[in-house]
């Protein structure tokens, strides 16, 4: 990353628990700082309940944060004090959620959904501008123009998330939370999705943060990665630097476990095992992300940086 | 030989709507053998969870089964009462949902949810089925067991929830599981654990699996068969091998050249978009995304043409009068690696 880049998104010591102060609290994310630069695609992985869909809900400011901040374009999303101010928020970040299923309502028409947006804030002169907008973004996301009278549920699992994604574009944001987006989809789908995605991106400089657990396709579509383990970030770095030279245990693991698209590999495939207990923290040998090599930063001691050093020396 | 268990014939189901009937499957046939693994891929809406639901007798009000059986042993799945499938649903057929929320009742404790099936199918009593449900849940990796088997669905993840649907799929050991999508919302840990479980109890008791995925990855790693839907129809099924490295449909040659490898810049995507099931095409459902197609794939719908005992393709590129047509690259260099493998089979 380049000094120039602006920063449109700034994460900064997010907490995020549920139940606070209960037997059951939940800390989902716990002291998470991260920033996102204008036009790049940050790429969030990490095991399932390791804080991805929290974090991008407390990003969309669907929770109010137990502790930290979050900056949108330099501003305090905590403190948007007018509707205009809110508004216009709303309009510049959208998301895609990550289940198809519960996200869409199931008594509207399709176009209505795809048009929501585009009638809270107005963007369409009048009723024939407005279906054809919705009929060309069904078409941009690989659905067909006349599906737009019909009902969610006479769709697939697939064509749902993709009604979704067409929901999204509707706005023109600026910037897009894609909580899984391209999971529920088949390849050949996938690879139009994320095609789209990027040209859309190049066209219009739209910046991603980008939550999967396809580390393949992460790793394709995203500049940046970070690694999520329980709350945490573990490691951040370029997309390439974390796939190809892994410095934290969890991601090497995370990494071995992608299943791999032809059977002679997979019927040897080793999975390398985590285990978190070396992650414990100690009295005043606080862990937060540090740099080891430029861009390339991981979750660990003061001591242990010169060993990380080390292992990413080793690499080259 | 092994033992057939199931047996779909010319299954053809239609959707009532009020644009129409959408024709959802198109004369569907294919078979499971006693602990074998059968992958569905394909593309979405080609109708992989319409026909695993019609195996479950689950298929929407304004769905109409118009051809076809389902043989479960000696009996045909279609002609069971309601009352009758409930008995075998569950039990002997068991399927976890592409949709982990819809499956799951918000109201009720996951610990009653993953019991209830024990006391409804197999009449243990509650004590015994809630500590059953309590091993199983530790086996699917949901931390703090003990706790969590007391929440509701909601206060879960998108990945525990799914995990959730898998223990009480699992919980009756089923002779056949259904698993649609059941791990497209788990990162690849839970993923690797969820496979590793479904293989071990196939191991233990024999079950058959479907499995439906977009994963082809995954698919790699757990099929032992392939079936590649399009449109409603099967296009071409084999063993994964066969599949893998010896493609012969031009519709999984798109598919297997539409995965990212590390090197990849743009990704070839099949382009344009599935026929409308309403007005489905009368010859090969893909023509009109097909760069191989020739005239006579817009005007006669193609046989299977067998390709080896166990691989068949619905293409007329197989015809003896076809042309000879150079797949795409990435398919080439799979060929490559089927005749090395051949070849040492051969040994
Ligand atoms: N409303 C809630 N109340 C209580 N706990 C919650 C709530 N929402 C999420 N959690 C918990 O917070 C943790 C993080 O959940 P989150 O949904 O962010 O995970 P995720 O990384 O998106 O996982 P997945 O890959 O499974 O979607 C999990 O332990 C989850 O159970
Ligand atoms: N209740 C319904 N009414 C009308 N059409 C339906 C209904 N349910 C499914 N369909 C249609 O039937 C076709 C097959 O759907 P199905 O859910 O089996 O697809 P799929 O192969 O499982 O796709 P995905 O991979 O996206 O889950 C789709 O074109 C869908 O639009
Ligand atoms: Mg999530
Ligand atoms: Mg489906």
């Amino acid at each position: 990353m380049s000094e120039k880049q602006r920063k449109i998104l700034e994460v900064k010591h997010l907490k995020q628990y549920f139940n606070v102060g209960k037997a059951d609290e939940v800390k989902a994310v716990d002291d998470v700082t991260f920033d996102v630069y204008e036009g790049e695609t940050f790429g969030l992985v990490g095991e399932s309940g390791s804080g991805k869909t929290t974090t991008g809900r407390s990003i969309i400011h669907l929770y109010e944060p137990t502790a930290g901040n979050i900056l949108f374009e330099g501003k305090d999303i905590s403190k948007l004090k007018t509707k205009t101010d809110f508004l216009s928020f709303r309009r510049e970040m959208q998301m895609i959620f990550q289940d198809p299923y519960a996200s869409l309502n199931p008594r509207m028409k399709i176009k209505d959904i795809v048009a929501e947006g585009i009638d809270i804030h107005h963007l369409a002169k009048n009723d024939a501008e407005r279906s054809k907008v919705v009929e060309d973004l069904l078409e941009t996301v690989g659905l067909n123009r006349d599906h737009s009278s019909r009902y969610p549920h006479e769709f697939s699992g697939g064509q749902r998330q993709r009604i979704g994604i067409a929901r999204a574009l509707a706005v023109q944001p600026k910037f897009i939370i894609a909580d899984e987006p391209i999971s529920a989809l088949d390849v050949s789908i996938q690879a139009q999705v994320v095609n789209l995605l990027k040209d859309l991106q190049r066209e219009h400089g739209l910046t991603y943060l980008f939550i999967a657990h396809d580390l393949s396709m992460v790793k394709y579509i995203s500049d940046r990665i970070g690694v999520m383990h329980y709350g945490k970030l573990l490691e951040v770095g370029t997309a390439d630097e974390v796939y190809a030279h892994p410095l934290h245990d969890y991601t090497a693991s995370l990494i071995s476990a992608v299943p791999v698209p032809d059977p002679e590999y997979e019927r040897t495939r080793k999975q390398i095992p985590y285990d978190a207990a070396g992650e414990q923290d100690h009295p005043g040998n606080p862990r937060k992300l540090r740099e080891i090599v430029p861009g390339h930063f991981v979750r660990c001691t003061e001591e242990e940086v010169a060993l990380y050093k080390k292992k990413a020396a080793a690499y080259n | 030989m092994a033992e057939r268990i199931l047996d779909v014939k010319n299954l053809k189901i239609d959707f009532h709507t009020y644009a129409g009937d959408v024709k959802a499957i198109r004369d569907v046939s294919f078979h499971l053998d006693k602990g074998e693994t059968l992958a569905i891929v394909g593309e979405s809406g080609s109708g992989k969870s319409v026909t695993t639901k019609s195996l479950m007798g689950l298929l929407a009000n304004n769905a109409e089964v118009t051809g076809g059986s389902i043989m479960f042993h000696d009996q045909d799945i279609l002609k069971k009462s309601e009352k009758e499938m409930q008995n075998i649903r569950g039990k002997d057929i068991a399927m976890i949902f592409q949709d982990p929320m819809t499956s799951l009742d918000p109201t009720m404790r996951i610990g009653q949810q993953i019991a209830e099936p024990l006391i409804k199918h197999k009449h243990v009593d509650k004590k015994k089925a809630w500590s059953q449900a309590l091993d199983l849940l530790k086996l699917v990796g949901i931390t703090d067991a003990e706790e969590r088997i007391k929440n509701y669905p909601h206060q879960f993840s998108g990945g525990q929830r799914q995990r959730i649907v898998i223990a009480i799929a699992l919980v009756c050991y089923p002779e056949i599981l259904i698993a649609d999508e059941p791990t497209t919302a788990l990162d690849v840990t839970i993923q690797a654990q969820i496979l590793e479980l479904m293989k071990e109890l196939q191991e233990k008791i024999e079950t058959s699996i479907i499995f439906i995925t977009h994963d082809l990855g995954v698919v790699a790693g757990m099929a032992d068969r392939v079936a590649v839907m399009y449109a409603g129809q099967i296009v071409e099924y084999g063993t994964v091998d066969e599949i893998f490295f010896n493609p012969q449909h031009p519709y999984t040659w798109g598919l297997l050249n539409s995965m990212p490898t590390l090197s990849s810049t743009k990704l070839e995507a099949i382009p344009g978009t599935p026929p409308d099931l309403l007005d489905p095409p009368k010859g090969d459902p893909f023509v009109a995304r097909n760069p191989y197609a020739m005239k006579i794939d817009a005007e006669q719908r193609p046989p299977f043409f067998k390709v080896s005992e166990t691989h068949y393709a619905a293409t007329w590129l197989l015809h003896p009068n076809a042309p000879k047509v150079t797949p795409p690259d990435e398919i080439i260099r799979r060929r490559q690696t089927f005749k090395d493998i051949m070849a040492h089979k051969a040994i």
